[in-house]
């Protein structure tokens, strides 16, 4: 037996938890429920601290080589003598991060949502799908097989669905939920021929052999997959990109990205640990736990390298269009994790060309943090303001301390300011851009300059912006629970830029030398700067002098224009050329043709009735017919076509 | 011979047995309670599957007209169990019924019909145990005796049945012609891939694509799952169409081995077009009944894919599905055919608020259409997935991708059924229904069944480990 053999606790106790809280929760448990939840997740929590110090400091090393452990291993199905499937734990450094980060945001908004969620009536409910989600998301990053990760990935989305749709007597919520569970499916699908394709070929759905057999250039697995082609591509890259795509869709990639936003009609801290930290990374996670394999093929790291950073900058500028605190994080998110996905795409498998793996690890770990940080935030504004539009927020810095303090702190960490976390990770993706291609690379600092300037234009109108005369005493910043969530998160954000994670996380296993290039980090300091700077001058304190910014500033009042031009844009993209581009036709495809066949059938089928009312049945003759003409078909396709 | 003749037979002895018990029923008294007459149908059934489970021989007996194993025998208990629910469940609409030992005496000659079919040696004992199977069927569809729907699906399926029959004969008659004998073992050896012969196979795949309704050979399928009693509809759509896609397959992977490549093909082309359009028309369905008849056609084309494997997983992963389905069909027909035996309401619109009235049904039913429609944890999702594994074994990714697209398709409209069921609201709900022991019994063997076979890999395990090496 395995010395991890007690990481299975890991995700175990959630499920305990969750079936506890949705047999018994609504009936006896009720309000300590939470609590339940809490303590379950406390204790996962410090499994996972435990593992990942005794993985990264004690014995998970061997020859300085960190090395894949299988805790467990249980032959689940054997499908064919050759393929089976099995139900096992890896630990690697990227699954143990996992874990820590799960276990962990989850802790958090659990403890949050005691506050958050107080008095809702079906407090029991949200606490047992809150853990079911935290067993299938740590389910997930710990499996060891490809169709373990398969069945994990669907409950995840599931458990997404149910949470999304928790408010499910407002038909929004409703809308939002069947959304993303329908694109994330689609997606899903890809995922699913990818997984086949790849299990076909290699032979096998364990992760370790899998990634063996297809890499070792001159295996026989190896060379079949590069041979067989399919409309000119390999069937690796079939597999790969089809997996990709199903990664796409959990990581709310472009064009997938259109549920993430939607999704925000959830309760907020659900938002913040499926939709920022966790849930939304899997699809990263993926493609690293891939990344030997996606690192021979170069045709589909292009592909990843270009969704990234296409996503990365399109959401980016929509972020600063939109006037939803939480539709501007969920932005926000689809941006970072663009960074995440182009950071591996730019990586190369072992040594320092595998920075770009290691940053886009760290980058996940920190954004963990930070974003849940804003999300948490927001929800303890949309808790204290019942509001959730930022023009209707503004001036609450001095009524709401704490959560304005740790807000800033992550505002400070994701525009990627020193010291804060946000600046170690985000360096070590620009660096890794910069060594492969410069085009990635000015769209990276591009994008960093926008992130600093939306999270800030957030911020601006969020804490400062105008004075709000408080007319309610007694109204109170949230609760200790969430006050002292924020706390932490933002200690964590604050810091998190200090965990040596380069020399844990890389994509061989071997330790990277960790190195701060301070004059390469001016550049993308200074842009981020500039970001903040014009955020400053343009909603600090727009509302308290806005006819001085008009006459006196005329030229920074175009610029606003300009902004304002930009939101147009995204509205025109969206309305005119999506809707009427892709929406009509699919409609007209929908209501002429797939209409106008079946009211054809039905005409048909009508008229020949008709001709035939004397006898007694109107129908069976003209099945009769159908029938025989099926007969008819194949016997002239295959004997007289095909030649059988 | 005389001990393997019982030995060997022992399902079919076990339902002409209890046909005879309740033939001696029949005639010789009518102060039999209704109550009573289904208990005891219930507990003979039971016997029957359980008796199944024992004393497994391979064999073969009259000159291989009739011959048996272990995937067989499974097969066999796999229908008596369906059999065994569909009874549990048609309590709340026979018990006033004034033929309940008519109905049974057909449901079971059908059943061993069936029997006969699977075992069948030769393509003529397989023609004798069809149409022992589908006569006795009409009759059955044509139960609800008030109802002139009822009375048209039996008319329809009589006529189209001996269509259907007539042709499939004709084959018979073809390969008989071309090859000298009937014989299924002997088959293989003398085809020699003559025009004719090809003309003949298809004319035998068009007989079973006829029962298992495929398209185009399905059109019938609507017309008499709406029209015939709800429990008949569920026993048509599992297990008369279970039994014959076990032949199929069977029949596919021994006799006509050497047309893997003919019938590969053609599975292809019936895969898609009857997943396409059973979905098609899926979606228009404003009917329950006729939604779930188009429904189960679209899982037709999925069971097709995986017959399409060639290899042992092929059929393994078909007989799997269709423990699967038998579990999730009837699970969804069980609902509803309580809804249809109390308030006589199918209409999809009349589903609206059902969550409010009937919790419990609810999570039954979508329980059951989420294992239809393939989602993970359920059994249903496992289903699916060996299925376009096993296809996948012949590298046929188009015909993979087609069936991924299906499924997103029929997510749609599972989901649109949930949506009604837990989110819209009536003001003229259906009203809380009070389920009869029986019926809830099946409904717990069945959201058992879909829970369990998906996580209990033992189970496929032992049907791969029957199943024949391709």
């Amino acid at each position: 037996m395995s010395p991890y053999f007690f990481v299975m606790l890991v995700p175990l106790l959630p499920l305990v938890s969750f079936c506890i809280l949705g047999l018994f929760g609504r009936k006896y448990i009720k309000t300590t429920s939470g609590t339940l939840g809490v303590i379950s997740l406390f204790i996962s929590a410090l499994l996972s601290l435990y593992t990942a110090y005794r993985y990264f400091f004690i014995d998970g090393k061997v020859n300085g080589i960190y090395q894949h452990i299988i805790a467990l291993k249980y032959t689940w199905l054997q499908f064919s003598p050759r393929v089976s499937i099995d139900m096992g734990i890896l630990l690697d450094p990227i699954s143990v991060m996992m874990i820590v980060i799960v276990s962990f945001i989850s802790l958090m908004v659990h403890i949050f949502s005691l506050g958050y969620m107080k008095g809702e009536e079906r407090f029991a409910i949200y606490y047992a799908f809150l853990s079911l989600f935290t067993f299938s998301m740590l389910g997930l990053v710990l499996s060891s097989n490809i169709f373990q990760i398969y069945i994990f990935w669907e409950l995840v989305g599931i458990s997404s669905f149910l949470l999304i749709g928790f408010y499910f007597e407002n038909p929004s919520a409703v809308t939002a939920s069947n959304k993303a569970f329908i694109v994330t499916r689609f997606a899903d699908f890809g995922f699913l021929i990818g997984i086949l394709i790849l299990a076909f070929y290699s032979g096998t759905l364990d992760f370790g052999t899998l990634i063996e057999r297809l890499t070792t250039a001159g295996s026989s697995q190896y060379i079949d997959i590069h041979s067989a082609t399919f409309l000119g591509a390999s069937m690796l890259t079939w597999g790969l990109g089809l997996v990709f795509i199903g990664g796409a869709g959990k990581s709310a990639m472009f064009p997938l990205h259109i549920w993430l936003p939607d999704a925000m009609e959830g309760p907020t801290p659900v938002s913040a640990l499926i939709h920022a930290a966790t849930m939304v990374v899997a699809g990263v996670f993926l493609v690293a736990r891939l990344f030997p394999v996606f690192s021979i093929d170069l045709t589909v790291l292009q592909i990843v390298t270009w969704v990234g950073a296409f996503s990365a900058l399109f959401a980016a500028v929509v972020a600063c269009t939109q006037t939803d605190i939480k539709r501007v994080l969920a932005f926000s998110t689809m941006s970072q994790i663009g960074f995440m996905m182009f950071s591996l795409g730019v990586s190369k498998y072992g040594g320092e060309s595998g920075l770009g793996y290691t940053g886009s690890m760290f980058h996940l770990f920190t954004h963990a943090f930070f974003k849940s940080l804003l999300f948490l935030g927001a929800g303890a504004v949309i808790h204290f303001a019942h509001t959730n539009d930022i023009r209707d927020l503004g001036g609450l810095r001095k009524l709401m301390p704490v959560t304005h303090l740790s807000f800033l702190i992550a505002c400070l960490a994701i525009a990627g300011i020193p010291p804060f976390s946000g600046f170690f990770s985000k360096e070590d993706i620009l660096m890794a851009a910069y060594h492969s291609d410069k085009i990635i690379y000015a769209i990276a600092v591009l994008t960093s300059a926008l992130t600093a300037f939306y999270m800030f234009r957030l911020y601006y109108s969020v804490f400062w912006k105008r004075d709000i005369h408080l007319h309610d005493k007694n109204h109170e910043e949230g609760t200790l629970s969430m006050r002292l969530t924020l706390v932490i998160l933002a200690v964590c954000t604050a810091f998190a830029g200090f965990v040596p994670v380069s020399s844990w996380i890389t994509s061989d296993g071997a330790p990277l030398e960790s190195h701060i290039d301070i004059v390469f980090s001016v550049f993308p300091v200074l842009m981020a700067l500039t970001g903040i700077g014009l955020a400053t001058y343009l909603y600090k304190t727009e509302n308290r002098r806005p006819q001085i910014i008009t006459s006196a500033f005329g030229s920074l009042y175009r610029a606003a224009y300009r902004k304002f031009y930009i939101d147009e844009l995204y509205l025109f993209i969206t309305r005119k050329i999506i809707f009427n581009g892709i929406g009509r036709p699919a409609a007209w495809f929908d209501k002429n043709i797939v209409d106008g066949f079946m009211n054809g059938l039905a005409t048909t089928t009508a008229k020949i009735s008709g001709l035939i009312k004397g006898l007694q049945s109107g129908k069976v003759q003209n099945y009769a017919l159908y029938f025989f003409g099926g007969i008819i078909a194949l016997a002239v396709l295959f004997i007289y076509v095909l030649n059988y | 011979m005389g001990i393997d003749f019982l030995i060997l037979m022992k399902q079919e002895w076990m339902v002409i047995a209890i046909l005879l018990i309740l033939l001696f029923i029949k005639v010789s008294s009518d102060d039999w309670q209704n109550e009573n007459i289904l208990k005891l149908v219930n507990i003979l059934l039971l016997i029957n599957l359980i008796t199944g489970f024992f004393g497994y021989r391979d064999g073969i007996l009259f000159n291989e007209m009739f011959k048996t194993n272990h995937l067989i025998v499974t097969e066999k208990n796999i229908l008596s169990l369906g059999t065994f629910i569909v009874s549990l469940q048609s309590y709340a609409w026979l018990r006033n019924n004034k033929l309940v030992l008519e109905f049974y005496l057909l449901l079971l000659s059908t059943l061993l019909g069936m029997f006969y079919m699977i075992s069948a040696g030769n393509l003529l004992m397989f023609y004798l145990g069809l149409e022992l199977s589908s006569i006795p069927l009409a009759a059955l569809a044509n139960f609800d005796l008030e109802k002139r729907k009822s009375g048209e699906a039996a008319f329809k399926f009589i006529i189209s049945s001996a269509f259907a029959s007539g042709l499939l004969l004709f084959g018979i008659s073809l390969v008989y012609g071309t090859t000298g004998t009937l014989t299924l073992s002997a088959l293989s050896d003398h085809l020699d891939g003559s025009s004719l012969q090809i003309f003949a196979f298809i004319l035998l795949i068009s007989g079973f694509g006829f029962k298992i309704s495929t398209v185009p050979f399905h059109l019938w399928t609507a017309d008499v799952y709406e029209g015939s009693p709800v429990t008949v509809t569920s026993y048509f759509s599992v297990i008369s169409k279970g039994s014959v896609l076990f032949v199929f397959v069977t029949v596919l992977y021994t006799a006509f081995k050497s047309y893997a490549i003919t019938w590969n093909h053609i599975l292809f082309i019936l895969s898609v077009l009857t997943m396409v359009i059973g979905n098609l028309f899926a979606i228009r369905q404003n009917n329950i009944k006729r939604f779930l008849a188009f429904s189960s056609i679209s899982q037709v084309g999925f069971i097709l894919i995986g017959m399409s494997g060639q290899s042992q997983a092929g059929t393994a992963s078909v007989v799997y599905f269709i423990l699967i389905y038998t579990f999730s069909n009837l699970g969804a027909f069980g609902v509803i055919s309580l809804v249809s035996a109390y308030t006589g309401r199918e209409n999809l619109e009349d589903y609206k608020g059902f969550y409010k009235t009937n919790p419990r049904l609810s999570w039954v039913l979508a329980i059951s259409l989420f294992s239809l429609a393939g989602i993970p944890p359920t059994a249903g999702f496992f289903g699916k997935f060996f299925l376009l594994m096993a296809g996948a074994g012949q590298g046929n990714y188009l015909l993979i991708t087609i069936a991924a697209l299906n499924m997103v398709v029929s997510l749609y409209y599972y989901l649109k059924i949930i949506k009604v069921i837990f989110m819209d609201s009536n003001e003229n709900p259906i009203k809380r229904l009070l389920t009869p022991s029986s019926p809830k019994l099946a409904l717990i063997i069945c959201t058992t069944g879909i829970i369990l076979t998906g996580f209990v890999g033992y189970i496929y395990e032992y049907i791969f480990s029957m199943s024949t090496i391709f």
